[in-house]
């Protein structure tokens, strides 16, 4: 048994380091992870944080309400930025929404097994964040009610959208992202809602469980070709989380405003959201395996390896920002020069200097170990990189717009309180919607996990570790199961 | 009554029975037990495992699905769709009756062709995705013959460790070589942790 104190993060290059630390058994897996939905009363902290993002929450609708009944004006959305703080919340959101799925289909498909302690978490994440993202361009519209304006749905007016516009491939890959992202979530999640139907207490439970895990019942039939589907799911969301924010940076890039009119953009955007939606996972895990002793599944390793994938991409998106800066002057564009220039010495500069300093500078205390490894620290950078994402999107929005062509239409944008009010009510919004998750949902995809536990090897005997007749047995079983696939029967 | 789509007349046995199951309690022991049910010749068996097993469902002879190709049936069928429906709302003035008449409109903007490939790639890459995933999940459902939320493995009480930690091999009453006597001495030998017949 390895003790849950265990230090997993040295590296050992003659073995792997284990993934679940202090679990022997794969029952004692299930009780752990199941406990966070099982308990009787959800932990004191849960309550607190969830009547303060239901409060939030509250907020957002009214506040949509409102801007509903009374028109956009409420927002500080003026000319010349009339993109303001929803296409910004928009970005923002999104880019939030694709760590999750990177992890679920890129990380899967490089075999990258710690993965499954975090999937499940960044999965729902990603579902949340791109239900805030999506309220945003819906209110934007202006005129709610018709909204489905945005689809091609044959009309008493015979009108159709422009399928030329980057506007209208945004509508179909953020749509097809959400969908895309909740069936792989949901049906990763059928075997552990299983898992809860048979162990619930409650007639209620066992029904509201039994109906959504579809009657799964654990069949090696029926694994083999769910294996398959997820193969494939993750092989096809690989290019999906790249192409949604390539297209959502095809809504600038494609337009001819200096600053906004970069081939560097779909890369840039990609690379940010990862970095983005990292940080978030990083924010949600932290203090969530505290609250409910999930240090075991989410250990001190895999925390570590996604500082590392922050420190990559936080170092490629400062890469960018520089790259951005060098094209503008080696395009000899006097414009675009302009435009970058004023970005760091303009009106908005202090923005522009967040972002760098949240972004670029903050990550780089990760070269270190021991500031890689320590949760304080992780927690604190996670969180300047939240806030440093966002005011990347602002950047982008407002500088570009404030300040174009013409000078005569220049101008400095300024949020109304609705703006503000909207940003953290969608923050309410999401927080709600994943307490809510953590509650009832399993929070660790928990087959996956017994998966990777030496337990679940056949190789590892019959539960009493290394040696011995029970080894030798399991390992001739598995070296004829493995001669049984491929062809050479004749051993 | 529940047995009766289950059972087949030819089951000698009390017809009440959907057939028997062994526990184990690891991986390595349903391997190779999976391994000697396939050789003494069982044709309507599974194994219910609380993960997939590496390498069971070979063990198992189960064959590859044909999953695969419905996905890329799917896919192609996104495609297909998202060509056609561009092309036909933003290009044609083609007219056809649809519950509503639906006409097409050729839109020129911004002095581009009617068909404008590169534009239409997008839309066409995204329906794809969108139309082979929904496939990958709802064909794996279908095949799987899910949802089904009555099963007699569902039933048994004593199988309820197999969403957990415990691994079960069910031998339908359905299966020629099936026998209440033969098939539990059978599994015996196996040296699972228990032995016991499933009520339909």
């Amino acid at each position: 048994m390895i003790s849950g104190t265990y230090d997993n993060t040295i590296e050992t290059p003659d073995h792997r380091q284990p993934l679940v630390l202090g679990h022997e058994t794969l029952g004692s897996a299930t009780a752990t992870i199941c406990r966070v939905n099982e308990s009787p009363r959800p932990p004191m902290a849960w309550t607190v944080a969830f009547i303060i993002s239901a409060l939030g929450a509250t907020m957002f609708v009214t506040l949509i309400g409102y801007l509903i009944a009374t028109g956009v004006g409420v927002w500080g959305n003026m000319h010349p930025v009339m993109w303001g703080f929803p296409i910004v919340n928009f970005v923002f959101w999104v880019g939030i929404g694709h760590a999750g799925t990177l992890i679920s289909a890129i990380l899967f498909l490089f075999r990258q097994k710690w993965r499954t302690a975090i999937n499940r978490f960044a999965e729902a994440m990603t579902i949340f964040a791109v239900i805030c993202a999506g309220s945003f361009p819906g209110i934007h519209i202006g005129r709610v009610w018709a909204a489905y304006w945005l689809f091609p749905i044959p009309n008493q007016m015979e009108m159709w959208p422009q399928f030329r516009s980057p506007l209208l491939w945004d509508v179909f890959a953020v749509g097809t992202y959400f969908t895309v992202s909740l069936v792989f979530w949901y049906m990763g999640m059928v075997p552990d809602i299983a898992t809860l139907r048979d162990r619930s207490n409650t007639k209620m439970k066992a029904m509201l469980y039994g109906i959504f895990s579809l009657g799964w019942r654990g069949s090696m039939r029926h694994w083999h070709r769910y294996e398959r589907a997820y193969l494939l799911l993750a092989a096809l969301a690989t290019p999906l989380v790249l192409s949604v924010h390539s297209v959502v940076s095809f809504d600038f890039a494609v337009s001819q405003l200096p600053g906004w009119h970069t081939t560097i953009f779909p890369p840039y955007f990609v690379a940010g959201a990862i970095f983005g939606g990292f940080a978030m996972v990083q924010t949600l895990a932290v203090p969530a395996r505290s609250i409910w002793g999930l240090q075991d599944f989410i250990t001190m390793r895999h925390l570590e390896n996604m500082n590392k994938i922050i420190l990559l991409t936080g170092s490629l998106v400062g890469f960018a920002y520089g790259m951005e800066f060098f094209i503008a002057w080696y395009s000899g564009s006097k414009l675009e020069l302009f435009t970058f220039i004023n970005r760091a010495t303009g009106q908005y500069a202090w923005a522009y200097w967040i972002m760098i300093f949240c972004n670029v500078v903050s990550p780089q205390v990760f070269w270190f170990k021991k500031m890689r490894t320590n949760l304080v620290v992780m927690f604190i950078v996670a969180m300047l990189v939240n806030c440093g994402m966002w005011f990347e999107r602002f950047v982008i929005v407002i500088t570009s717009l404030a300040q174009d062509f013409l000078p005569s239409s220049w101008g400095y944008f300024k949020p109304s309180w609705v703006d503000v009010c909207m940003l953290i009510g969608s923050f309410g919004l999401f927080m709600t919607l994943f307490l809510l998750f953590i509650r009832f949902l399993p929070v660790i995809a928990i087959s996956e996990v017994k998966s990777v536990m030496p337990a679940a090897d056949p190789h590892h005997g019959h539960g009493h570790g290394h040696g011995g007749h029970g080894m030798e047995h399991s390992h001739e079983a598995h070296a004829s199961a493995v001669m049984s696939g491929s062809s050479s029967h004749g051993a | 009554m529940a047995h009766e789509m289950t059972a087949t007349p030819k089951a000698k046995e009390p017809t009440r029975m959907f057939g028997m199951f062994a526990e184990f309690e690891t991986p390595g022991a349903i391997l190779e037990a999976a391994k000697k049910v396939r050789e003494a010749g069982y044709k309507w068996w599974d194994c219910n495992v609380p993960f997939p097993v590496h390498g069971l469902d070979k063990a198992m002879g189960v064959r590859p699905t044909i999953l695969p190709l419905l996905v890329f049936g799917g896919g192609l069928t996104g495609t297909l769709l998202a060509i056609a429906l561009q092309v036909f709302t933003n290009s044609t003035n083609l007219s056809f009756w649809a519950l509503v008449p639906v006409h097409g409109y050729p839109f020129l903007v911004s002095g581009k062709p009617f068909i404008s490939g590169p534009a239409f790639v997008p839309v066409a890459f995204e329906l794809t995705v969108l139309l082979a995933s929904l496939t990958s999940f709802g064909a794996m459902m279908l095949l799987n013959g899910l949802p089904r939320h009555y099963h007699p493995v569902l039933k048994s009480p004593k199988m309820a460790r197999a969403t957990d930690d415990r691994f079960y091999l069910v031998i339908e009453a359905r299966d020629p070589k099936y026998s209440p006597t033969k098939t539990a001495e059978f599994l015996k030998t196996l040296r699972p942790l228990q032995v016991s017949e499933m009520e339909a």
